[in-house]
């Protein structure tokens, strides 16, 4: 509780340019260090800045450009190892470092824990105790009424679904622990187990999926407009601010608490990557290469890019499909009242069955075809977009990473051949990490489960 | 009138499975005992099931032995048959399991308490307690005699307002038609004592040849028998076995059709049973569909013709246990030498204690086993030890004893019963303990043996000798992980034979032993120690190497629970005083008073909010005390 790493976002997220994702804990700097490429930041000394890149470990890419404050106990805030990973202000940059450092075994902050930390450690004049507990006791009850308000029934549902077909999974394992002569139960085999926690691993990866899906609609599909100059991109950023009214949205209890503006193409919000973003995409396609470009549109969650239907295709729009490659994209040929220069064969070619997209944007045609391909690309597949709401709490979807993560470790036990028993340790957690979610731990339900369950005793 | 029957350190009520302990613990540290009980023929007397051990009981009683208690030790000279459960399963959850003979085991334990220094046996009821100024100061028997003590140990089980029921027959008793215990629970009432009501109950006892073994499954003991002592040497030969039969769609029938009279369902029990325990009535009731039921006879002793049907305990009336014993196969001649029933009883509410067993309103007053809400022969002693050994650190003026959650299932055990309490008569399971990964049947001497030393209850030579296995377990965990194993023909075959992947290239010993289907045996083979290692250190090396990585994890978790168990609570802290805890909390910590932030984080209805809360003024008040100095 007071002894493990904590991080949050301290800045305001979304307003102003650099927002900040501090640590505080023994782990605070390796941690970082294990995100951070750079200088070796265990061994720089206390109360330096670094330049350096976060890097995602499990995909070895870049994830953020930062700098990053090292700050030793006992001269910091909360008297515990500090760091402070400054990042660029926008809302996807700052909640990708904050997941990243979670999932290297930071815990996401309570509210006003920073301050509480400092006062047990002694930081913190004795005049403020009542303050801190006054601020502990309002904001964890604040929190907790958010959450639960925020638990959506139907995943509150679902998880308890999990957690019944887990704990009847373990509670059939204790049986043969506990009663290992009791005949009437067939002995929990390494095959039973493994379909078992297969089911609800893949379960907890379809959530895993809808927060990712339902990010994006809350947050806004990414998405940014390039091509070469004058083929039409500013037309068709006007075309579509103008079509769809912007709208404005308020994301209650995450972390994000921001008004951010969207355009709502038939129920998907785009964030159109500001025009400030365009441009530099712009500038750098043409000055600095291709290479530094796909920096910027691995931001993205959708790239429109944008040929001349009077023009030839040249280098440069081949270097853009090369740069595009692997990402989400729709092509659009633009300018389709000039006369055909270019290669259509060519550009099916290089698109490689992505969704192509005629439009001539001075005459208002092509827009609808356009937005129906951007709703159709996001609706991929059965979802439905009420479902993607479910899980939207940051907590929640850390939790759900760890289960899978716990039930991951069950599963290489079985593999391995583990004993059940100790293959059970594992899935005992996950239903511990998945009752977390809905503030349930108690202990003793796996017992009643068990009398429930099956008839024993002498 | 009352007059001065003698003084002593301490005083223990009761020779049951926790008095037993409790008064031989006390003894052994040097405090001069008294140990009082109804009747001296009934000491350590298993008015229930002849067996001991099992699923984390059995642990227990391997941690009692490491401890330097009595219930292995006895066991392991009485037992007449001995298995190791689960052991196809992983090394937390193997558990020995012995049939005793119940007339042995009683005199085993006479003998060996009467041959105890310090330890005086002495028979008579106890009806009251010397109580001055709230603090016990000794006890009055019904013969008026007042033995005065610094401490003293309840370990009544289910003597206190015993009430058997058999059918529609009721009457006061304790179990097995003793005496029961009525003017000391009064008295405890009178204390301010808070007691609950629970049940239990038993099957009835068959004579041996009237039943038709032939219809029923044999049920062997092992043939090579491992021991619960750690001190025992030699087995005992000649085991007897138990059998298995079944009840059947008759049995039900019966059942059912005499529900009614069944003092359980006829409203005549008004206690609590326990789950785990239930009657053939209740499995009946709640488990409809099911055909059949288990029922394992079981011998309750070498020369005796009695024998125990596990698994019918009841409360019915006898003429319906006769019918329902003719309807099992092997049954249908059976007479009845006992016949079943239920018991209800007094228990004390286990949160009034500290985790050393002391009782909170009553300084010197310590109480254990069944009468703190447990059931099981093993559950008591692991309390009635650690009671023993806690009052005779109270009257020696010596440190407490608390065994923590990580260190032992007693641990498990104390901490459950004074943290949550219990609604029903609580039972170890497993399941229970958070690192029963650490908390193996193997390893309880690693655990526990220091301890016992410590607090003198194990002689230097026996220390000695666990020192010496402790070095020797270390040295060869070492080597195996120096010694590279090449892939010579010899080595790829040994793998082969054990039906695993040939190695391509060296590889550490410890490393192959890692693989599940290595055993030690096999590396013995390819490389063995150059010392003459028991097999107690092999059988160490071996889980210690191939299950490190979930121990690694577990320890891990233990690490982060004992900076919680580290934060103590001030004794005199006023809750009242503490403005943020919300008012159900409050209650619940006046009530258990916890002595560290770990132990409040476990009481049902302190959330975490509370929790830190806790921790703030915890720290706030340290703070002023720094600043003050």
């Amino acid at each position: 509780m007071e002894t493990d790493t904590i991080a949050a976002i301290s800045t305001p997220v979304g307003e102003g340019a650099i927002a900040i994702v501090r640590l505080s804990g023994e782990d605070a700097i390796p941690i970082t260090n294990k995100l951070f490429k750079g200088n070796d930041l265990k061994t720089v000394d206390s109360h330096t800045i670094h330049y350096g890149k976060i890097v995602d470990p499990t995909t070895n890419e870049i994830a953020e450009e930062v700098m990053v404050t090292i700050m030793r106990g006992p001269r910091t805030f909360t008297r515990e190892d500090v760091v402070e990973i400054n990042c660029h202000g926008g809302l996807a940059s700052v909640n990708r470092l904050l997941e990243l450092v979670l999932s290297e075994g930071a815990r996401l902050a309570e509210p006003g824990e920073f301050t509480k930390r400092a006062f047990l450690n002694g930081r913190i004049d004795l005049s403020q105790a009542e303050a801190v507990m006054d601020l502990i006791r309002a904001k964890t009850d604040k929190a907790m009424n958010v959450a639960l308000k925020q638990m959506d029934g139907h995943l509150s549902n679902l998880i308890q679904t999990l957690r019944q077909q887990l704990l009847e999974t373990v509670a059939h394992v204790e049986v043969n622990i506990d009663y290992p002569e009791y005949d009437d139960v067939e002995e929990m085999s390494h095959q039973m187990l493994i379909e078992k926690t297969t089911e609800v691993k893949s379960e907890i990866e379809r959530l895993l999926q809808m927060a990712k899906q339902g990010k994006i609609l809350r947050e806004g599909l990414a998405t940014a407009i390039i091509g070469r100059p004058n083929v039409g991109k500013s037309s068709l950023m006007n075309a579509l601010v103008h079509e769809n009214k912007a709208i404005v949205t308020d994301i209650p209890g995450t972390t994000r608490d921001v008004i951010e503006e969207y355009v709502n193409i038939r129920g998907v919000p785009l964030r159109l990557v500001d025009t400030a973003g365009i441009r530099e995409t712009e500038d750098i396609v043409e000055k600095i290469g291709v290479e530094r470009s796909r920096q910027v549109l691995k931001e993205s969650d959708l790239i429109l890019l944008v040929l001349n239907y009077g023009e030839q295709l040249t280098e440069e729009d081949v270097n853009l499909f090369k740069a595009v490659e692997g990402l989400e994209v729709i092509v659009i040929i633009n300018k389709t009242d000039l006369d055909k220069q270019i290669d259509l064969e060519k550009v099916k070619q290089l698109s490689n069955n992505r969704p192509i997209i005629t439009t001539t944007l001075i005459e208002d045609t092509g827009i609808d075809e356009l937005e129906k391909a951007i709703s159709d690309r996001f609706f991929e597949g059965e979802l439905d977009a009420g479902d993607l709401t479910y899980v939207s709490n940051v907590r929640h979807i850390q939790l759900l990473k760890q289960s899978k993560q716990s039930l991951t470790d069950a599963m290489n036990g079985i593999e391995q051949g583990m004993p059940i028993d100790l293959v059970q340790i594992d899935i005992t957690r996950t239903w511990e990490l998945l009752g977390e979610i809905i503030g349930d731990t108690v202990h003793e339900s796996l017992i009643d489960q068990l009398f429930s369950q099956f008839c024993l005793g002498k | 009138m009352t007059y001065d029957a003698g003084h002593y350190d301490v005083i223990v009520i009761g020779a049951g499975h926790a008095g037993v302990e409790a008064a031989y613990a006390a003894a052994r540290r040097g405090a001069k005992t008294l140990i009082l009980t109804l009747n001296l023929d009934m000491i350590a007397f298993m008015p229930c099931n002849p067996s001991i051990g099992g699923p984390a009981k059995g642990i227990v009683v391997r941690e009692v032995d490491a401890l330097g208690g009595l219930m292995g030790k006895v066991i392991d000279r009485t037992y007449i048959q001995m298995r190791m459960l689960n052991t196809g399963k992983g090394p937390a959850v193997r558990a020995l399991r012995a049939q005793a003979d119940k007339p042995l085991y009683i005199q085993e334990m006479k003998r060996i308490l009467e041959k105890q220094e310090n330890l005086t046996l002495r028979q008579g009821m106890v009806e009251k307690l010397i109580v001055e100024d709230g603090v016990c100061k000794g006890v009055v028997t019904e013969t008026k005699a007042a033995y005065y003590a610094k401490s003293v140990v309840i370990t009544t089980g289910t003597f206190m307002r015993g009430r058997v029921i058999i059918g529609d027959l009721s009457y006061e008793s304790g179990p097995n038609n003793q005496r029961a215990s009525v003017k000391l629970s009064e008295d405890l009432e009178q204390l301010g004592f808070e007691l609950v009501r629970f049940k239990t109950g038993t099957p009835p006892r068959v004579i041996s040849h009237t039943i038709d073994y032939s219809k029923t499954e044999i049920q062997p003991g092992d043939e090579d028998p491992r021991h619960f002592s750690y001190e025992t040497k030699e087995s005992i030969p000649d085991q007897i076995p138990c059998w298995l039969t079944y009840t059947n769609e008759f049995t039900h029938k019966i059942i059912d059709e005499n529900l009614g009279l069944s003092a359980m369902y006829s409203g005549m029990i008004k206690g609590t049973g326990p789950r785990y325990c239930p009657s053939i009535e209740d499995k009946v009731v709640r488990f409809h569909d099911k055909p059949r039921h288990q029922i394992f006879l079981e011998p309750e002793g070498r020369n005796t013709e009695e024998v125990y049907v596990q698994g019918l305990s009841t409360s019915l009336p006898e003429y319906v246990q006769r019918e329902m014993l003719r309807s099992i196969p092997g049954l249908e001649e059976s007479e009845i030498m006992r016949a079943g029933y239920a018991i209800e009883y007094d228990s004390v509410v286990p949160t009034q204690l500290w985790p050393t067993l002391e009782v909170k309103k009553v300084p010197g007053l310590f109480t254990a086993g069944q009468i703190n809400g447990t059931s099981g022969y093993e559950e008591a002693a692991g309390q009635g030890l650690m009671a023993g050994i806690n009052a005779a650190s109270r009257a020696l003026g010596k440190e407490s004893v608390i065994l923590d959650r990580s260190q032992a299932y007693i641990g498990v055990l104390i901490d459950d019963l004074v943290t949550k309490g219990t609604n029903e008569p609580y039972r170890l399971l497993t399941s229970r303990a958070e690192h029963r990964l650490l908390l193996r049947h193997d390893n309880a001497d690693l655990r526990l043996t220091e301890i016992g030393y410590q607090s003198g209850m194990i002689a230097e030579e026996r220390y000695q000798q666990f020192l010496e296995k402790k070095q020797l377990i270390k040295e060869e965990k070492e080597r195996l992980k120096n010694v590279m194993l090449k892939p010579t023909d010899e080595v790829q075959q040994i793998i082969d034979e054990a039906g695993g992947t040939r190695l391509k290239e060296a590889i550490k010993a410890a490393d192959l032993l890692k693989r599940p289907e290595i055993k030690y045996e096999m590396i013995e083979q390819l490389s063995p120690s150059e010392k003459d290692l028991d097999w107690e250190v092999k059988e160490q090396v071996e889980i210690q190497i191939k299950y490190q990585g979930y121990i690694d994890k577990s320890n891990q978790q233990v690490e982060r629970m004992m900076k919680m168990e580290s934060k103590l609570i001030p004794e005199n802290i006023d809750y009242d005083d503490i403005s943020g805890i919300a008012t159900e909390a409050k209650e619940k910590l006046k009530q258990v008073r916890p002595l560290s932030v770990g132990q409040a984080s476990r009481i049902s209805g302190v959330n975490p909010a509370d929790v830190s809360i806790l921790l703030v003024y915890i720290e706030q008040g340290r703070i002023k005390k720094i600043s003050n100095q």
